[in-house]
This record gives structure tokens, C-alpha cells and sequence, in this order.
């Protein structure tokens, strides 16, 4: 393999912005922008399945590795993938185009720079998944602030100033000690090459603070209570577009990164700290799912119910077992589509009737039954029912919560039921009863397009709810190796000790 | 005499500057013509510097005069920066009417001050380029002499930095009494020994340093003398002496200073860490473009004084390379203002720029690349700047110091989006005009370019630093 294919991955959707760019449309509309936006990012899409098509499942190593001189000698830019990263890169080739189709439904100023930001913000995401050296993945994740930023800024709501400043601000701060770790990795192994880091392994003395360094970013980011107050603000704030984007793939940049870096770089520590993240989770499953049931804004309900969702990924990284990361991930997944959906959902009644107070609709099913369809699989895929991937994720992170600790699994489990009761409880508000408000009849149901993005949802949600060998198979071996590594670290601790 | 082909840049500007003045008296009218040659005759200077610069150490005039890497270095970014600030002023000297004969005539004798200051090896020679820039600003910064704030920003420049150089001059006789030389290498050969005397004249000519470029506690005077000041001056400001000053400071601390690096060591990191907060702080109210410029400046020379703080080469090269890039940033930042121009005035607050982006996108994202690099965001030239300081200070296991200055970067992040907030997110106001000068928009595209592109080949400032070499 001599073809750069994530490079390519990578810089396809900035060659794309550059195009729309420097390119002026003949009208004001800028629908040939659009068009152009579309096909780029299809394109990546349909490169980003080939690259799957190509993976080998069954490989252990990086794969499709590129490592160019980048920094004076001394840190390379270094990309390459494994069974962790590979569906990621999928999972944001495959949201970025339904981002766009669903772009002029509620993006009606600046068209254009609307679309730039996209792609250019693709490219980050892509980015942050391939990275193979921690000074490259630091620099993809926090260039991700800036088009954000501006998404939530320019096109968002009422309170956007308010929630865009919070959401890089939070964001930052949980970073800049993430940078001091790295700096300081360089100086105690002489290298930010992760794969590297992987054999030399971190000495023990120092493995608790870096990990807690790191975790301070991805803290924020999953996010996790208690900084998770960002993420309701940003949500309901962010024009819908905004809040799949973010809801779909920023907030998996840092589970991703808890599996990638906290359990690969400081095993020791982050067996150290596993009660702290199971606390943290637990309470972020518990209380978020209790707060979201309150919560009469459909938006600010789903960015909760996120955050419980999250708060189940971290305990499954955190349980170390094969069951729970693998769940993790496949949650994460899930999550990705299901929260993509949920949001252009809202997006759809929302840009029709412009509330999204849960108390101003009622009824739905009458008026648009095609969308009481697709609403209540995404609804049943949040609640994690049989036969969605909702279930599949949660299922395996209880099962590893189990093998290791009873009590958390107990808990963790009333969550699921939580979870089961504000999203049923949404729906129910939401779709069914008597129209009370007469101004929703003159609602029409969805629109070409609409059909388009949200089946395009419903399809994985359901295929890989019923079949979910493809995407196992492929982060299976990946996660093994992580694990063995992982416990090869622990035991080596063990025995240095005595 | 063979010596004098080595300093033949320092000749040519002093003829170029006695000859421009002489056909500025005897030739009416000839502002413009004096202001144009002055950006050629800059425009020779860097090539005769550039010619110099593949030469090794050359000691001159009994040893009290330095050419070597460090000061071939900054004499380059020095003039170049030099040569954009002219080309970004000229057409905003013309619209205020400050276009007369003096004004490239100073630009130009400020710089051979800092010329002289960069390569001296000698307290004498070396206070004599500083008093020579100094009387050259002191003009420069009341230029505008019927603006009321123009001028007092002249006088308080020239009372603090008088009281400065004074302080300074003081720690040179203390330095000189205890070591008994005023030339720099043998102040370090005399001086192995502790003694008060000694730690006395560092504090005392630090302090007049760190008057020069501005850093905390010794800053007061920026912020009223960068809003006073024309615009083109408050550029000038904002690198050309932060350039010598920093190529002073490293002199200073790593040649006649460089056994006693226990004694300045904190001081430094004082100096640093007050800057950095201070200047991120203080800026969040501001409401005049120029003055939050000013703190900006503040907290961005602390991050280039933790460089210094470090003992080290890489920390030296980092804070060479951070200056480097603060000038790039400071040049793309100055041509957006000079853009913000309607009906021959010139706006300069930041309630000016509301909805700047609806009407002039290009400018707008100019100023949000900008203003994302000074806050340090990658992948911009402003985060390379700030990651190799860091590393540099890392190296030396100075955490506090790393994470303090890491934590001042998110707040003065606040203030920088702000700005951008209020260009993109806020209601549009008025028009500007459109038509400037090419030498504005050149500027402004070179440095924009670098700033954005600069993480495609990041190398490109510390392969040319890293042979600037003082342990």
C-alpha cells in the first residue's frame, strides 16, 4: 500500500472546502456549493468503505501507517489505523454527508461558509481517529474548536454567544494540561510516537498524573459529570446540524481516547483510578437520566440523555473486560447514529412549527405518520431495545460491568431503565395524544430529503441492531491486543513489586 | 579598517539616513520621495545583513561590537519587519497627514539604535543604540502632536522610559564597578564570585529591560502609549524594540549574566508568570483595538521571557522562534486595522468591527486566523510558537510554570473570541472602503498565508534558530 488513503481521507474534505471557496456561484443560493459539498463528501464516504473493505480484521498492528518527517526530526506526522479506529472514520464519513443534505432546512445565511466549516470540521474528526503520534492528535483535537465554535456561533440560537463561549472555553481548559502530559511524555521516553509509547511503555511514577492530565480533556469532552454542562447549552443552542455533528462524533473523541491513549499509555493508572470513572459514570448515568426526564425542551432532553449514554461508554472502557470495550465502542457507534437521528428529528418538527418545547406538540401521529415511524425507531434505539444497537452496546457494557463488579452493574442497570422511561416518555408527549394546539395541523410530513437522511439512519440502527458481526469483527482483535497488553502491563507491575 | 566591511549595514543606514535628511531640508515637498527611498534603502539593509549572515562569530573594535548567529538573526527579522511596517503605513501617514520628512527619517534611525543594540558586546556601546532607538520613539510616539492623547502618550513614554534607562545606566555603573569591565565577556570571566554588588546590577538592568519590552510590573506605560500613538507607530511599537529588547535580554542573560543564572532565574519566572496573567486579564474589559493589543503584547512577552527562563539553548530558541511568529501575527493584526477605513478616518475600536464578516469576508477571516493564532489554538503558527516554548520549559521540569502559563492561555482566549464574536456573530454596521494600497494587502496576504500555513512545514523558523547557540 504506497497510496497515502488516509491522508487522502483526511485532507479530501479541506481540498473540498478550498474549492467551494474560491469558487463563486452564479446565484445567491449557493446551491452548487452544496452539490460540491455533497459529492466530496460522499466520495470520502464511499474511499472511508473502501478503506474498511481493504482493513484486515484479523490484524493486530496498525494498518496503512504513513510517518513523514514533520517537526524538525524529533515528532512525525504519523497517522494509521487499527480495529479501534477504523469505525469511527466511518462513522463520521458516513454523518458528514447526511449533515450536509440536511444543511438548507436550517441553515438559511451564509451557506457557504456554513458548508466550509463542515468539511474543514470533517477533517479534524477524521483526523483525531487516525493519529498515531499524540502531538498530531492533539492538534486535530483542538483545531475541532474552532469551526464549532463558529457553528454554534453564527448559526445557532438565541443564547449561541453564551453557549459557544462555554463550549470552547470548557473545552480548552480541559486540554492545555492534556498538552503539558504530552510535552512532558516527549521528555520521559523521547518520543510521541504512540506506537512506540506502546512498546517503551511510561514508568509507573508518573503514569498517575499523566493519565490525570489526560483525563482532565476527556473529561470535558465525553462529557462527564460534573463538567458536563457544556453540552446541554451547546446542544440546544447549535443549529441542528451542529448539535449531529457534535452529538455524533466530537463527544467520541474522547472515549475514543480513553481506549487509544488512557488505557494504552498508563495501564497502571488507570487501574488505579477505575473507582473514580465508575463513580463518575454511575453518577452521570443515574442523575443526567433523572435531569433529562425533567427536561421540557426536546433538545436540552437528548443532549442529556447523552450524556447518560456517555457515562455508559466510560464505565464499559473502564470495566477492562472484552465484552465492555467492545461495547463501548459499539456504543459509541450506536450512540452516533441514534443521537444524529434524534436531532434531525427534532430538527424536522422543529423547523416546521420553530419550538422545541416538548409541550407544544402532541399528536404528531395523526398529522405525520411517516415521521411517528422513524421518530419511534430512534427512540427505541436510545432505550437500547432488542434489535436496535442501542441494546447491543449497553448489553455488552453490563456484561463486562458484571465480571467485574457487581454493585456498578446494578446500578448501571436502573439507568437503562431511566433511559427506557424519559425517552418513551418524549415519545409519548410527543407523538401520541390529542392535538391540542391547532397550529400543528398545518404540519406537512417529511420532505424528500428528510426521508432520505433519517432512513439512511434507520437502516444501520436496524442492521446492525439484528446482524452485529460486520462492525465486532472488525474491532475485535484490536480491542484483544489492547487488553492483553493492558494486563501483560499490570502483571509486570505486580511482579516488580514483590 | 578591514573591520568595516562587517559593519557596512550599520554605515549604509547612517549615510542613508544623513543623506535623506539633508535632501528632506533643501527639498521641498519631498516626504513621500524620502518615505519610498527609506523602504529601499531597508530593502539594501536586509540584503547586506543577509549577505553577512554566513559568516562565523566576528569579534569588532576591541571586542565591544558582536556579529554572530543570535544577532545576524534578529537584525534580519528586525529590518524585515521593519520593511512591512513601512509598506503597511504609508497610505495611513498620508490620510492623517503625518507624511512629513522626520518620519521614516526616525523609523529609520530607531532602527540602527537596535541595530547597534543587537550586536553589542559592551554596557557602553550598548546603552548608547538604546538611548539612540529611545529618542528616535520618544518623537515617534507624540508624531501626532495636535492629538491630545498622541502626545501624551510621547511624554509618559519619555518620562517612564527616561526613569528606566536611568535605572538601567545604574546597574550598568554597579556592574562595572564590581567586575571591573564594561565588556561583556570579561564581566563574565570577573565575575565567578557572588556579590551583592553584582546581583544588584542585574535586578537594576533588568528592570530597565524589562521596561523596553513591556513586561510586568514594568508595563504601564503600553497601553496609553499604543492607543495614543498613530497606528503605523503602535506597529512599530508592537515588534521592532520587543525584537531588540529580547535579542538584548538573552545577551544580557546568557553572556556577562550566565554564572549567575540563580540569581535572575526567578526573577524571570516572576517576570513571566506576571506578564502572562496580567496581560490576559486586564485585557478581557478593553474596549480600544490598540489598547488590547497592548496587554496582548504583555502576556505574549511572558511567554517569550519563560523561554528565556529556562538555562537552556532550546529554551533561548524558543523564545526567538515565539518573538518571530508574534511579529507575523502583530504585522497581519495591524493591516486589518488599517483596513477598518471609511471616509479618511480610521476606526479603531472594537464595537467597529461588529458584522464585519457580512460585508468583508475576506478581511473577517483574515482577522479570525489572526486572532485564533494569538490565542494559540492549532494548528496555527500561534500554537508552534507557544508548543516549543513549552517544550522548551518542560524540559526543565518548570510545571508550575507551564501550567500557569497553559491556564492564562484559556483566559486570554476569552478575549480574543470575543473579538470574533462581535465580527461574526453581532448585527453589521456600516461599510468600509475597499481600496488599499498594495503594500497593505501584500502584507496582510504574506502574513495570513504564513500564520495558516505554517503547520505544513513547522520546522521552517527552528532549523534557522537552532544555530543560534549562547551555552
Amino acid at each position: 500500500m504506497n497510496f497515502p488513503i488516509l491522508s487522502s481521507l483526511i485532507l479530501l474534505p479541506t481540498i473540498g472546502a478550498l474549492f467551494i471557496l474560491f469558487t463563486k456561484s452564479s446565484s445567491g443560493k449557493y446551491q452548487s456549493s452544496k452539490y460540491v459539498a455533497l459529492f466530496i463528501s460522499l466520495a470520502n464516504f464511499l474511499l472511508s468503505l473502501y478503506l474498511w473493505h481493504v482493513f484486515d480484521n484479523n490484524s493486530v498492528d496498525f494498518q496503512f501507517v504513513e510517518n513523514r518527517e514533520w517537526l524538525s526530526g524529533f515528532i512525525n506526522y504519523k497517522v494509521g489505523i487499527d480495529g479501534i479506529s477504523i469505525l469511527f472514520i466511518i462513522l463520521t464519513t458516513f454523518i458528514t454527508p447526511i449533515c450536509i443534505i440536511s444543511v438548507n432546512a436550517t441553515i438559511t445565511n451564509r451557506l457557504k461558509d456554513f458548508l466550509i466549516a463542515i468539511l474543514i470540521m470533517e477533517t479534524f474528526m477524521i483526523g483525531v481517529f487516525c493519529s498515531l503520534d499524540l502531538v498530531v492528535f492533539y492538534l486535530f483535537f483542538e483545531a475541532g474548536l474552532i469551526p464549532m465554535f463558529l457553528i454554534i456561533g453564527i448559526w445557532g440560537g438565541e443564547r449561541r454567544v453564551y453557549s459557544a463561549f462555554k463550549f470552547f472555553l470548557y473545552t480548552l481548559l480541559g486540554s492545555v494540561l492534556m498538552l503539558v502530559a504530552i510535552i512532558s511524555i516527549y521528555w520521559i521516553t523521547g518520543t510521541t510516537d504512540v506506537e512506540k509509547l506502546y512498546e517503551l511503555g511510561i514508568q509507573v511514577e508518573y503514569q498517575n498524573l499523566l493519565w490525570l492530565a489526560f483525563f482532565s480533556s476527556f473529561a470535558v469532552k465525553t462529557p462527564m459529570w460534573p463538567v458536563h454542562t457544556w453540552l446541554p447549552d451547546a446542544h440546544v443552542e447549535a443549529p441542528t446540524v451542529g448539535s449531529v455533528l457534535l452529538a455524533a462524533i466530537l463527544l467520541k473523541m474522547a472515549g475514543y481516547g480513553f481506549i487509544r491513549f488512557s488505557l494504552g499509555l498508563f495501564p497502571i493508572a488507570s487501574e488505579n483510578f477505575t473507582m473514580l470513572v465508575y463513580v463518575l459514570s454511575l453518577i452521570a448515568i443515574i442523575y443526567t437520566s433523572l435531569v433529562a426526564l425533567m427536561q421540557e425542551d426536546m433538545k436540552k432532553l437528548i443532549a442529556y440523555s447523552s450524556v447518560a449514554h456517555m457515562g455508559f461508554v466510560t464505565l464499559g472502557i473502564f470495566t477492562m473486560t472484552q465484552q465492555g470495550i467492545e461495547g463501548s465502542i459499539f456504543q459509541m457507534i450506536s450512540h452516533g447514529l441514534v443521537s444524529a437521528a434524534l436531532f434531525l428529528s427534532v430538527g424536522v418538527v422543529y423547523e416546521r412549527h420553530h419550538t422545541r418545547l416538548i409541550n407544544k406538540y402532541g399528536g404528531l401521529v395523526s398529522i405525520m405518520p411517516r415521521y411517528a415511524i422513524v421518530f419511534m425507531v430512534f427512540t427505541l434505539g436510545a432505550l437500547g431495545l432488542p434489535g436496535t444497537t442501542g441494546f447491543i452496546g449497553e448489553f455488552l457494557i453490563l456484561m463486562g460491568a458484571f465480571e467485574k463488579n457487581i454493585l456498578v452493574a446494578i446500578i448501571a442497570s436502573l439507568g437503562v431503565i431511566l433511559g427506557a422511561a424519559y425517552m418513551l416518555w418524549l415519545f409519548k408527549r410527543v407523538v401520541f395524544g390529542e392535538i391540542n394546539n391547532q397550529e400543528l395541523k398545518s404540519m406537512k410530513d417529511l420532505k424528500t430529503f428528510e426521508i432520505i437522511t433519517l432512513s439512511a439512519l434507520v437502516i444501520p440502527i436496524l442492521f446492525f441492531g439484528f446482524y452485529p458481526e460486520p462492525l465486532i469483527n472488525s474491532i475485535e482483535a484490536s480491542v484483544e491486543n489492547t487488553l492483553n497488553m493492558y494486563n501483560f502491563d499490570l502483571i509486570n507491575n505486580l511482579a516488580s513489586k514483590d | 579598517m578591514e573591520n568595516f566591511q562587517y559593519i557596512l549595514p550599520e554605515i549604509f543606514i547612517s549615510i542613508s539616513i544623513m543623506l535623506f535628511l539633508l535632501v528632506g531640508v533643501f527639498k521641498k515637498n519631498s516626504a513621500s520621495l524620502i518615505y519610498n527611498l527609506s523602504n529601499i534603502s531597508l530593502i539594501i539593509l536586509l540584503a547586506l545583513i543577509i549577505n553577512l549572515s554566513s559568516l562565523d562569530t566576528i569579534y569588532l573594535f576591541n571586542d565591544s561590537y558582536l556579529i554572530d548567529n543570535l544577532s545576524n538573526y534578529m537584525k534580519i527579522i528586525l529590518v524585515g519587519s521593519g520593511i512591512f511596517v513601512m509598506l503597511t503605513g504609508s497610505k495611513y501617514i498620508q490620510v492623517i497627514n503625518l507624511n512629513k520628512i522626520e518620519y521614516p527619517i526616525l523609523i529609520l534611525s530607531s532602527i540602527l539604535g537596535m541595530m547597534i543594540m543587537i550586536s553589542s558586546n559592551d554596557l557602553i556601546v550598548f546603552y548608547m543604540g538604546l538611548e539612540l532607538q529611545s529618542l528616535a520613539l520618544y518623537v515617534l510616539a507624540s508624531f501626532n502632536r495636535d492629538n491630545l492623547l498622541s502626545t501624551e502618550s510621547g511624554l509618559k513614554y519619555f518620562v517612564l522610559s527616561a526613569l528606566s534607562s536611568g535605572l538601567l545606566l545604574y546597574g550598568c555603573s554597579l556592574t562595572y564597578g564590581f567586575s571591573e569591565s564594561t565588556n561583556f565577556d570579561q564581566i563574565l570571566i570577573n565575575s565567578t564570585e557572588f556579590n551583592y554588588g553584582t546581583t544588584f546590577g542585574i535586578v537594576f538592568i533588568l528592570v530597565g529591560l524589562a521596561f523596553k519590552i513591556s513586561a510586568v510590573p514594568f508595563h504601564m506605560w503600553a497601553p496609553d502609549v499604543y492607543q495614543g500613538s498613530p497606528t503605523s507607530v503602535t506597529l512599530f511599537f508592537a515588534i521592532l524594540p520587543k525584537i531588540a529588547a529580547l535579542s538584548v535580554f538573552i545577551k544580557f542573560l546568557y553572556t556577562p549574566f550566565a554564572n549567575m543564572n540563580d540569581q535572575w532565574q526567578t526573577i524571570i519566572v516572576f517576570i513571566s508568570i506576571a506578564s502572562m496573567i496580567f496581560g490576559a486579564v486586564a485585557a478581557i474589559g478593553q474596549k480600544n483595538l490598540k489598547r488590547l493589543i497592548a496587554y496582548s503584547s504583555i502576556s505574549h512577552m511572558g511567554y517569550a521571557l519563560a523561554g528565556l527562563s529556562t538555562v537552556s539553548n532550546e529554551g533561548i530558541q524558543s523564545s526567538i522562534t515565539y518573538i518571530s511568529i508574534y511579529l507575523v501575527m502583530n504585522l497581519a493584526f495591524f493591516s486589518c486595522l488599517f483596513m477598518l477605513k471609511r471616509n479618511d478616518k480610521y476606526y479603531e475600536n472594537i464595537e467597529d468591527l461588529s458584522g464585519l464578516s457580512k460585508k468583508h469576508p475576506i478581511l473577517s477571516f483574515s482577522l479570525l486566523i489572526v486572532l485564533f493564532s494569538l490565542a494559540g489554538i492549532p494548528p496555527l503558527a500561534g500554537f508552534f510558537a507557544k508548543f516549543y516554548v513549552f517544550l522548551a520549559v518542560i524540559e526543565q521540569s518548570m510545571y508550575f510554570l507551564a501550567i500557569i502559563g497553559l491556564l492564562a492561555t484559556v483566559v486570554a482566549a476569552f478575549y480574543y473570541l470575543r473579538i470574533i464574536k462581535i465580527i461574526y456573530f453581532d448585527p453589521e454596521k456600516e461599510e468600509y472602503e475597499t481600496s488599499h494600497n498594495l503594500g497593505l494587502k501584500i502584507t496582510l496576504a504574506i502574513s495570513t498565508i504564513f500564520i495558516l500555513a505554517y503547520f505544513i512545514y513547522p520546522s521552517s523558523i527552528t532549523e534557522i534558530v537552532s544555530k543560534i547557540t549562547m551555552i
